[in-house]
C-alpha cells in the first residue's frame, strides 16, 4: 500500500483531528479499570486475574510499536491507522464474543492481544506524518494526537460506566458494553483513515521540505549513544511520573492520614481526576512550549524541575494539603509533557527520515518503567507499613528515590549530542526509499 | 501563508467538521472530568 498523498491545497489542519480520533480511541486502554468489577462478579474473577487484559496490552502496545514501526514507516500513516481499527475494534468484538459465552480467555486473546496490537500501531500511526506536516511545531503536532492518548480515558471512563448502568453488569450486558464499544470506535477511527494524508514535497506547512538536515535509519539510530540517552530520560521521567499516578487515590488518604486536614475517598478520586487533566494539559502545553525553547531545555525543565517538586513534597511532609496538589499535578504535567516532547527530539536528532520506526523503538523504556515506577512506591510502601510507619513516613524514601532516578536522567539529558555523520543516510536512498 | 495553511473554501466545512467530530467526545469527558475534579474541594 503506497501512502496516501494529499491532493493540491489540503489543509494541514485536516491531519490533526485524524491523528486525534485514533489516539482518542485506543486511550480507552486506560479506562480498563471500568470493567473490572463487573467481570470480577460476573466470571468469578480475582483482581489479578481480570487485569489481564489491561497488561496484555500494554505489552503488546510496546512490542507492536517496536517491532511495527519499521512497517508503518514503509507503507504510511493510512494502512497504520487502519491496522489499528481493525485490530483495536476487532479486540472489542472478540471481547464481546467472550462475555458472551463466559469464555475469559477470549477477552484476554482479544482486548489483550488482538487489541494491545491496535494500541502500538495506532500510537505511531500520525508521528511522523505530523512532523512532515508541521514542521516549523513539531511539538505542538505532535502533542494534540499524545494529548489525545491521556484524553480517551476521560471519555470511555463515564461512557463505559454509564453503558454498564443501561446494559447491566452480567455476562450478557458486558457482551452487550464490548460490542457498542467495538462499533463505535470502528466509525470514530474510521474518520483518521478516510482524512490522513501525507504532504507532498513542496506542501509541508511552510517550514523545510520533509526530508531536509540530518536523516537516520531507525537501525541506525539504534547503534548510537543518542538513542540510549533519550531512552534513559523517557524511562527516568515516566517513572517518577507513574510512581504518583499509579497510587495517587490512596498516597493523598496516607499522606494526610495524621494531619488536621484527612482527605476523604471523593475528594481522593478528584485528586485522580486532577491528574489526569494535569497529564492532558502537559502534553499540548509544555511540548508546545518546547518548540520555542528548543527540546533539550524542555527536558531540564522535566527532569530538573520535577526533583525539585518530589524534594518539596518530601521535606514539607503532610504540612500543607495544597503545596502537596500544586507539586504533584506539576509532576504529572511534566510526565504528560514527556511523552508527548519526545517525537520532536527524535526528530531534531535523526530526522523525519524513519521517526516512526525509532519512536516505537523508544517506547520500550515506557513499558520498563510501566514496571519500575509502581514496583518501587509499593514495595517500599509495603516495606515501611511493616515497618510500623504510616502516614508521610510511608512515601518518604520513594521520593529520594524518585529524586535519584530524575538526576540520573538529567545527567543521561546533558550527554546527548548531535548524531556523528556516519550514521547519516545518504540523501539518494532516502529519496529512493519515499518514492517506493 | 502556504495553501496548506489555509485550502480552499470546500475544505473549510471538512475541517470544522473534523474537529467537531473529535471535539465534541473530549469536552464531554472533560466536562465528566471537571465535575469529578471539585470533589477534590469539596469531599
Amino acid at each position: 500500500m503506497s501512502p496516501p498523498v494529499a491532493p493540491p491545497g489540503w489543509s494541514r489542519w485536516l491531519v490533526p483531528p485524524a491523528a486525534l480520533s485514533v489516539h482518542l480511541s485506543i486511550g480507552q486502554a486506560y479506562a480498563w479499570s471500568v470493567f473490572k468489577p463487573a467481570l470480577e462478579s460476573a466470571l468469578g474473577l480475582s483482581g489479578t486475574q481480570s487485569a489481564l487484559p489491561f497488561q496484555l496490552a500494554i505489552v503488546m502496545l510496546g512490542l507492536s510499536a517496536a517491532f511495527g514501526g519499521t512497517f508503518v514507516e514503509r507503507n504510511g500513516p493510512r494502512w497504520a491507522m487502519t491496522v489499528s481499527l481493525v485490530c483495536f475494534s476487532s479486540g472489542f468484538l472478540l471481547s464481546a464474543l467472550g462475555a458472551w459465552t463466559e469464555q475469559y480467555w477470549l477477552i484476554v486473546l482479544g482486548y489483550g492481544f488482538v487489541g494491545g496490537i491496535g494500541l502500538g500501531i495506532g500510537y505511531i500511526s500520525p508521528v511522523s506524518t505530523l512532523m512532515k506536516w508541521f514542521p516549523d511545531r513539531p511539538g505542538m503536532a505532535t502533542g494534540i494526537a499524545i494529548m489525545g492518548f491521556g484524553g480517551g480515558a476521560l471519555i470511555a471512563s463515564p461512557w463505559s460506566a454509564r453503558m454498564l448502568e443501561g446494559f447491566g453488569s452480567d455476562s450478557t450486558g458486558i457482551a452487550q458494553a464490548f460490542l457498542v464499544h467495538g462499533l463505535a470506535y470502528a466509525v470514530f477511527m474510521s474518520l483518521g483513515v478516510l482524512l490522513v494524508r501525507v504532504p507532498r514535497a513542496a506542501e509541508s506547512g511552510g517550514g523545510p521540505a520533509p526530508l531536509s538536515g540530518v536523516q537516520v535509519s531507525a537501525n541506525s539510530a539504534l547503534r548510537t549513544p543518542q538513542f540510549w540517552c533519550l531512552w534513559v530520560v523517557l524511562c527516568m521521567n515516566v517513572t517518577a511520573g507513574i510512581g504518583i499516578l499509579e497510587k495517587a487515590a490512596p498516597m493523598i488518604q496516607d499522606f494526610f492520614a495524621d494531619s488536621s486536614t484527612p482527605v476523604s475517598v471523593s475528594a481522593a478520586a478528584g485528586f485522580v481526576a486532577l491528574l489526569s487533566a494535569a497529564n492532558m494539559a502537559g502534553r499540548i502545553g509544555w511540548s508546545s512550549t518546547s518548540d520555542l525553547i528548543g527540546r533539550k531545555n524542555m527536558y531540564r525543565v522535566y527532569l530538573g524541575a520535577g526533583a525539585l517538586m518530589y524534594a518539596v513534597i518530601a521535606l514539607a511532609g503532610d504540612s500543607s494539603k495544597p503545596l502537596f496538589v500544586v507539586c504533584a499535578l506539576v509532576i504529572l504535567s511534566f510526565y504528560g509533557g514527556g511523552f508527548a516532547t519526545v517525537p520532536a527530539y527524535l526528530k531534531d536528532l535523526f530526522g523525519t527520515y524513519q521517526v516512526g520506526a525509532i519512536h516505537g523503538r523508544l517506547l520500550t523504556a515506557w513499558s520498563t518503567a510501566g514496571v519500575l515506577g509502581p514496583l518501587i512506591v509499593n514495595w517500599i510502601a509495603d516495606r515501611q507499613e511493616a515497618a510500623g510507619k504510616h502516614g508521610a513516613a510511608l512515601y518518604g524514601l520513594s521520593m529520594w528515590i524518585m529524586i535519584g532516578l530524575l538526576v540520573v536522567g538529567f545527567v543521561a539529558n546533558e550527554l546527548v549530542r548531535p548524531v556523528h555523520t556516519r550514521h547519516h543516510v545518504p540523501a539518494r536512498k532516502e529519496t529512493v526509499d519515499v518514492q517506493q | 501563508m502556504s495553501s496548506s495553511e489555509s485550502g480552499p473554501a470546500g475544505r473549510r466545512g471538512l475541517i470544522v467538521l473534523s474537529w467537531l467530530w473529535v471535539g465534541l467526545p473530549l469536552g464531554y469527558g472533560l466536562y465528566e472530568l471537571v465535575r469529578k475534579a471539585t470533589q477534590l474541594f469539596t469531599g
